[in-house]
């Protein structure tokens, strides 16, 4: 073990945890007058912590004994999660300030969170998984709850936590199974114990099985996405924001990582499991929407659709599939925050408003505004030169290349019954009578956001060689 | 060896009686003091395999700790036990079709089992012999060494939990009176005590 090695590997982790510690002492010795000054620094923490992401070793370099891993796919989906979660938290800003939620904890817990991913996408070991899924979860259940006289807000942390704390119990239990079998923990041995073996035992299978629905848990996949809409809807709207974007990346990009390089030679194992959570998810995601009022709720059940979009890729299995993943995640932050940045700014005498209705005839009343959630509308269902086309497209690509052709027949299906219910949220704010305006002025941070993920949306097309070669270069080191 | 068999089956029998007891004692403070009796028949396990460390941090830490919190949640807190448990029956049809078809699942699982073939190679042995350190000893040398990232990971998890606990209880309310502990030191008897003559019949 040379230490100066492991050190150079984790280097954004462990600049993230000792700066989210100097912030902690200085929140906790300034009280409350610090929050905006922490809050501003920890997006500079994550902007930092990027740059060294950036700068870290080229080529898969393992540290730890082998528990700890930096690959391009780490190095992509670590940018990734950290760009989400410095647009959620800046969107956060302006809204804690107005509701009164005054705890200088909010920006340090989303760093703790963000560091938890990190580890959980350099994952190269089961128990450094499981370590940084739950610094991770652990971090989300308080921020969930961060409004504590909130009723729904303590509702929507308690009930993740029971669930998050079933679901990682399930997971420990696949991995004691695993260990069971093949002795060890560590990515490298467990691919190998499989590589030798033609026929998996019963056990490894249930063990695998069990893995996998601790982890479609955290993706929100079907049937385990029960905690989502009360979640999403409990929550405050920025923490919403995060939870749409940054935790389900990490969980995605770990997902991939776990079935493509410890589990890779049981693919036809697992492939089925992933084809039906995929399939179950794009169909519930987009029937069950299109019966909600309440907009976060609708943002949830997209949210569970597109988890399907992109395990789609996963069913596929091969190269393309993982770079369609990459692909697809990108675009999904960007018309995530955009269109939470968008619900942000839904005010009304300083209240904020949920209800779908409220945003009839938004384009007379607001019509910067309408023209950006229209944007994003249009782009989650997919239309063409939009960037959410281009998302869906490289998935169901490799879907075909792979030969699962219900898979993609269903898909395409379940994205024009999904595009009903986005569309509908167009004609509200273009066709219908004009409701009552809503406040002016929703805060510089939320418009700069707004303006600039739209413009990402519209023209992503002119970006999407580049963001296609750093997927291909980081989907080819699974394989 | 056969003391060791008989201690073996008198903690694991204890072990299973006294956790069946914990979720069907009607008394939940009987079910805290069941849950007690588990642990010490862990930690009897525990000492059997010659993993005396982990068997007195169980019981220093489960039942020195986490048990007695359990009591005090019990014994403080105004929960109507037999109430939380009327949608027992309810729920009971569903969850034990759940447990049978774990059970099921167990039993295929371990009527079958195979490991690897190669799993001797892979199983490492990093802990010197017990003749050599003791276990705290050896299980100190590779957790500050070979798994110091999963350690101070942990670390960090604790510090969150920390950080959580604070966050959603502490609340400060105004017009707590706290004790000033320089104002104490600092009061003098010319300040607070008066010397009166009191005439004697008639009070102050």
């Amino acid at each position: 073990m040379n230490i100066a090695v492991d050190i150079s590997a984790i280097w954004p982790e462990l600049f993230m945890a000792v700066a989210a510690m100097v912030m902690l002492m200085y929140g906790a010795f300034r009280g409350e007058g610090a929050t905006r000054f922490v809050t501003w620094a920890g997006v500079l923490v994550l902007v930092v912590a990027a740059l060294l992401v950036l700068a870290g070793p080229a080529g898969k370099t393992t540290a730890f004994n082998g528990q700890f891993v930096v690959d391009a796919f780490a190095v992509f989906a670590k940018v990734l999660l950290i760009a989400g979660a410095a647009l959620a938290l800046i969107l956060a800003q302006p809204y804690n300030m107005r509701e009164d939620i005054k705890q200088f904890e909010y920006p340090i817990l989303i760093v703790f969170a963000v560091l938890g991913m990190m580890m959980m996408v350099s994952a190269n070991d089961l128990l450094s998984l499981y370590v940084g899924l739950e610094l991770q979860s652990l971090a989300l259940y308080v921020v969930a709850a961060i409004r504590r006289d909130n009723l729904r807000s303590s509702e929507a942390g308690l009930k993740y936590f029971v669930l998050g704390a079933l679901s990682s119990g399930i997971l420990l239990y696949g991995m004691s199974l695993i260990y069971g079998f093949a002795g060890t923990t560590s990515f490298d041995g467990l691919a190998a114990a499989f590589a030798t073996d033609s026929d998996a035992p019963v056990g490894v299978i249930v063990g695998l099985v069990f893995i996998a629905a601790g982890l479609a848990f955290k993706v929100s996949a079907v049937p385990f996405h029960m905690w989502t809409p009360d979640v999403y809807e409990g929550a405050p709207t920025p923490v919403t924001a995060f939870f749409a974007v940054a935790p389900k990346i990490a969980a995605m990009a770990l997902f991939v990582r776990v079935m493509l390089e410890p589990f890779g030679d049981l693919v036809a194992e697992w492939q089925q499991v992933i084809w039906f959570i995929s399939l179950a998810s794009m169909i519930l995601g987009s029937f069950a929407a299109i019966v909600q009022t309440n907009i976060k709720r609708l943002m949830a059940y997209s949210s569970i659709g597109h988890m399907g979009f992109v395990l789609v890729g996963l069913a596929a299995g091969n190269e393309t599939g993982v770079q369609g993943i990459l692909l697809y995640l990108t675009i999904y932050v960007f018309m995530n925050i955009g269109t939470f940045a968008c619900i942000l700014a839904m005010r009304r005498q300083g209240r904020m408003v949920e209800d779908i209705d409220q945003l009839a005839g938004l384009s007379k009343t607001n019509p910067y505004l309408a023209a950006a959630l229209a944007v994003f509308m249009f782009s989650m269902a997919g239309i063409p030169p939009l960037a959410g086309f281009f998302a869906k497209f490289y998935v169901f690509l490799a879907a075909i290349e792979a030969g699962l052709y219900v898979l993609t027949v269903v898909g395409l299906l379940t994205s024009v019954v999904g595009a009903y219910y986005y569309l509908r949220i167009v004609k509200l704010m273009y066709f219908d009578e004009p409701a009552e305006a809503f406040d002016r002025a929703p805060g510089r941070e939320i418009t700069v956001i707004v303006t600039v993920t739209g413009l990402i949306t519209m023209f992503f097309f002119i970006g999407l060689a580049p963001v296609l070669d750093g997927a291909e270069a980081a989907a080819a080191v699974l394989f | 060896m056969v003391i060791q068999a008989l201690a073996f089956y008198l903690f694991a029998a204890l072990a299973v009686a006294s956790g069946v007891m914990v979720i069907s004692a009607r008394n939940p403070v009987h079910s805290v003091l069941f849950l007690i009796l588990a642990f010490f028949n862990a930690a009897g396990l525990f000492v059997l395999i010659g993993a005396e460390f982990l068997a007195m941090i169980l019981v220093v830490v489960y039942v020195g700790a986490v048990a007695v919190l359990f009591l005090f949640v019990v014994m403080m807190l105004d929960i109507n036990f037999a109430e939380l448990r009327e949608g027992f029956l309810q729920y009971l049809p569903i969850g034990a079709l759940i447990g049978l078809i774990l059970a099921a699942e167990l039993i295929l699982i371990f009527g079958t089992w195979i490991v690897a073939p190669d799993v001797g190679q892979a199983l490492t042995a990093p802990i010197l012999p017990p003749d050599q350190v003791t276990n705290t000893h050896a299980l100190g040398r590779i957790i500050y060494t070979d798994y110091i990232y999963l350690f101070q990971a942990s670390g960090l998890i604790l510090l969150i939990a920390m950080i959580g606990a604070i966050v959603l209880t502490l609340r400060h309310r105004p017009g707590v009176r706290r004790q000033k502990i320089a104002d104490q030191v600092s009061r003098r008897p010319e300040d607070v005590i008066e010397v009166r003559d009191v005439t004697t019949g008639s009070g102050v």
